[in-house]
């Protein structure tokens, strides 16, 4: 027993565990949550030709600036607008609290014009400064503030029709149509008519923003309720208890020891692929959720590949330690190859993906990417401390049934007897399939007792291949047995040969 | 230990083709009689999912939803014991505007209540068109992908056969999708490619080993019992890992509540395909592309 590595052993399992157990928690909700977690909408806009306006370049750039200012007036924390492609808008509002209100919003062209009874335009949006609901007397009105130019040019219409009736309207409805009952100069005036002051807030937002320079449609609305947002959460966690612990209990009813290497490293990879998508800035969604769910399923497969090849190299009567590093150098091309697939199927769902997809492909492609690394590193250096530590040689631990421990402080590597083929099926495959060239020579030399010299590090069918009343059977026997191999039993093998 | 319940998956390959054959019958055949349940990120439309403050009946909803044309909408109460009024609603319509879907909802606030938004959606029929044009390219551009990173570390045998096996995967997914009559939206298209990246991972493990095997075989070991080998090397792995994934995925379907049981589903059947395909196709298909036997 060496101290030093189960002390090293320990260290690393502890650290692992004691940080999952502190830090997963805060972790994971300090990742940005998606609306179908959080309760939001999602709306994509697409700005349209009309008669008099037709959708360039510049007029989306300016609209997105314009739906940003509105977006901004309604306080929420973390809205995204984004432009998409040649003419698409994408909005993204968390936790709003009116959807039906602020989705109404985006898309209103809010086009002011001030009209002359002739229904000349004298003024538009553009020459206001400022736009502020207020409450007058009880009711609720949008008070208005006009730019130098703007305040000129109302004073001018307002000079001119004393006594006449002006309007005005937005987006081709009339707001109010007052009667000007004197020249109005001091660059302010009053919208009333709002049935109340949150309408009016909303029509001065409206104002202050700016009317848009082009028509656009709601293409695709997606509202979560709060509700439903929360439900979606509490059950996702519960999925994920559940769907981690099973996982858990499989590694460690089947490898043992090393099953308890497997979880702790994959409790690190849980935590690291929290992190990384924190400082990504990456958004967590609800298939995001079931991502991280699956890719711990799946993160369980480079641990298997590698522990299955672990065994097999303990089969063949290697050492631990020596099993342990062939199985380590064999299993990564496994795991690199077949990752890498795992990883191009990923890279094109975020290619192609929008929203909750994304994050999805996001959480897919990293999973992969560290559950590689965490196989890869932490539980070779892990097991190599375990191995090494000299705390138990026993196959059993490493998820070996039926292998005979090995000794590593002998010298002599025994040849474990080959019990796993079942001979006799083997054979009659043999037998019944058209043999090619080579085999079909095999036999011939086989039988009229021209010995070729085996090749010793394949000795398993060995056996099969002969007739059973091969009369080179037993030089061949001693042909093929390793020369320095005092230990081995060899009566077994002759035994059986008879025994056909 | 595996080792007891040994068969030649070669030898028997017309069983296991013929198993996947039957099934891609029954689907296809289900896809093209029944044709799919495509949800409204395809085919455009509008769902409102409300829960009102006092019970209403589906007659109630009915008559505002006629009185914006919308009579022929789809309206299911949401309870569990039959009663005809409840609480939370969901409507479905056709493809309506959304300045439209917005009136509808304030008619029905008017005139019913209260209620708080669960849940809405309303997608343009031109956005559904074009989820399925890139739904399509998405598959297509993996398996593309695939075909050419298989090419450059395996050969282009190996290729083919693997695609196939995805083929046969996407296809029974799709079949089981058609036969229940199971909705499909856009993460949908996200299962199939996970089930795209999961299927391929099994093949590659599996197509690793005979890649191995063929550097090592000895002269006298005929093709077939080498990709024999292959598999039956490989088969713990294949179980456990299937296992674990499955049992990942099932704890997703039956506790991840209602908004992501379609899309577990989906993977669900994916990855048993996958495991099938990969454990019992792929191998014997290489055989074959190759020009041999079973049994060569």
């Amino acid at each position: 027993m060496r101290w030093n590595e189960i002390g090293k052993f320990l260290i690393i399992a502890f650290a692992i565990i004691g940080g999952f157990c502190v830090y997963i928690s805060p972790l994971a909700s300090s990742i940005k949550q998606g609306l179908d977690l959080q309760g939001g909408t999602h709306v994509v806009l697409q700005a349209v030709d009309t008669p008099e306006q037709k959708v360039d370049d510049d007029a989306v750039n300016r609209s997105v600036k314009i739906i940003e200012r509105r977006v901004n007036e309604l306080g929420l924390t973390e809205p995204v607008i984004q432009r998409q492609g040649k003419d698409r808008i994408i909005v993204e509002l968390p936790g709003v609290k009116d959807p039906e209100k602020a989705i109404g919003m985006l898309g209103r062209t809010a086009m002011l014009q001030f009209k002359d009874m002739t229904g000349k335009v004298v003024m538009t949006g553009n020459d206001l400064k400022d736009a502020r609901a207020a409450v007058q007397n009880g009711a609720a009105v949008v008070s208005l503030e006009f730019s130098s130019e703007g305040g000129k040019k109302f004073a001018e219409l307002t000079s001119r029709n004393i006594g006449k009736q002006i309007a005005i309207e937005l987006d081709g409805q009339t707001l109010t149509a007052p009667v000007v009952q004197e020249a109005i100069t001091g660059g302010r005036a009053q919208i009333s008519g709002q049935r109340n002051v949150d309408e009016a807030e909303h029509l001065a937002i409206l104002l202050r923003s700016g009317s848009l320079p082009v028509k656009i449609e709601v293409m695709e609305n997606r509202t979560v309720g709060p509700t439903l947002g929360q439900d979606s959460k509490d059950k996702s966690v519960k999925a994920f208890a559940i769907g981690i612990s099973g996982v858990f209990l499989f590694m460690l009813v089947f490898y043992r020891l090393a099953g308890v290497v497997a979880d702790i490293a994959l409790l690190l990879y849980v935590m690291l692929l929290l992190v990384v998508m924190r400082y990504l800035g990456a958004t967590l969604t609800l298939p995001g959720i079931a991502g991280i769910i699956l890719s711990i399923g799946m993160a369980v497969d480079a641990n298997v590949l590698i522990f299955e090849r672990f065994k097999e190299e303990m089969i063949k009567g290697k050492t631990i330690r020596s099993a342990m590093d062939s199985g380590f150098s064999r299993a990564i091309i496994t795991i690199l190859d077949s990752n890498t697939t795992t990883l191009m199927a990923a890279g094109v769902l975020f290619y192609l993906g929008t929203g909750p997809i994304k994050g999805f492909a996001v959480t897919l492609a990293l999973g992969t990417l560290l559950s590689m690394f965490t196989a890869i590193t932490v539980t070779k250096f892990m097991l190599h401390f375990l191995v090494y530590s000299g705390f138990t040689n026993k196959p059993f631990w490493y998820g070996c049934y039926g292998v005979e421990p090995v000794d590593t402080s002998a010298p002599v590597i025994k040849k474990p007897v080959k019990k796993e083929e079942p001979k006799t099926e083997v054979k009659e495959d043999i037998q019944e399939e058209p043999m090619d060239e080579e085999a079909k020579l095999a036999e011939l030399k086989a039988k009229f007792a021209i010995k070729t010299p085996d090749d010793p590090a394949k000795p398993t069918k060995k056996y099969d291949i002969k007739p059973p009343a091969d009369p080179a059977k037993p030089t061949k026997k001693f042909d093929i047995k390793p020369p320095a191999d005092p230990a081995r039993p060899t009566a077994k093998p002759a035994d059986k040969e008879v025994n056909k | 230990m595996l080792e007891k319940f040994r068969f030649s998956i070669v030898k028997n390959y017309k069983i296991f083709f013929a198993i996947s054959i039957i099934f891609l019958c029954i689907g296809f055949g289900s896809m093209f009689v029944r044709g799919f349940n495509l949800g409204i990120d395809f085919t455009g439309g509008s769902i409102m999912d409300l829960k009102f403050a006092k019970q209403v009946s589906v007659a109630e909803i009915r008559d505002v939803m006629k009185e914006h044309d919308l009579g022929n909408s789809i309206i299911q109460l949401e309870n569990s014991d039959g009663a005809t009024t409840a609480q939370g609603a969901i409507i479905r319509t056709g493809v309506i505007d959304d300045a439209k879907r917005r009136e509808v909802m304030g008619d029905l606030k008017a005139k019913l209540g209260e209620f708080d938004i669960q849940r809405v959606e309303n997608v343009g029929a031109t956005v559904g068109g074009e989820l399925i044009q890139q739904a399509c390219l998405a598959i297509v551009l993996s398996w593309f992908l695939m075909v050419a990173y298989i090419t450059m570390r395996f050969e282009f045998r190996f290729a083919i056969a693997a695609i196939i096996a995805l083929i046969i995967d996407v296809s029974v997914t799709l079949s089981w999708f058609s036969l229940f009559h199971m909705e499909m939206d856009s993460s949908f298209v996200a299962a199939l490619l996970t089930v795209v990246g999961y299927s391929i991972n099994g093949t590659i493990v599996i197509f690793d080993r005979i890649r191995e095997g063929l550097a090592t075989r000895r002269r006298n070991e005929s093709l077939s019992d080498m990709i024999d080998n292959a598999i039956w090397s490989t088969m713990g792995r294949s179980i456990y890992t299937s296992g674990t994934s499955l049992f990942a995925v099932v704890s997703i379907f039956l506790f991840g509540g209602e908004t992501i049981r379609n899309f577990a589903f989906a993977m669900m059947v994916g990855f048993s395909s996958g495991v099938y395909t990969s454990t019992f196709l792929a191998g014997p298909m290489w055989l074959f592309l190759r020009g041999k036997k079973a049994g060569e």
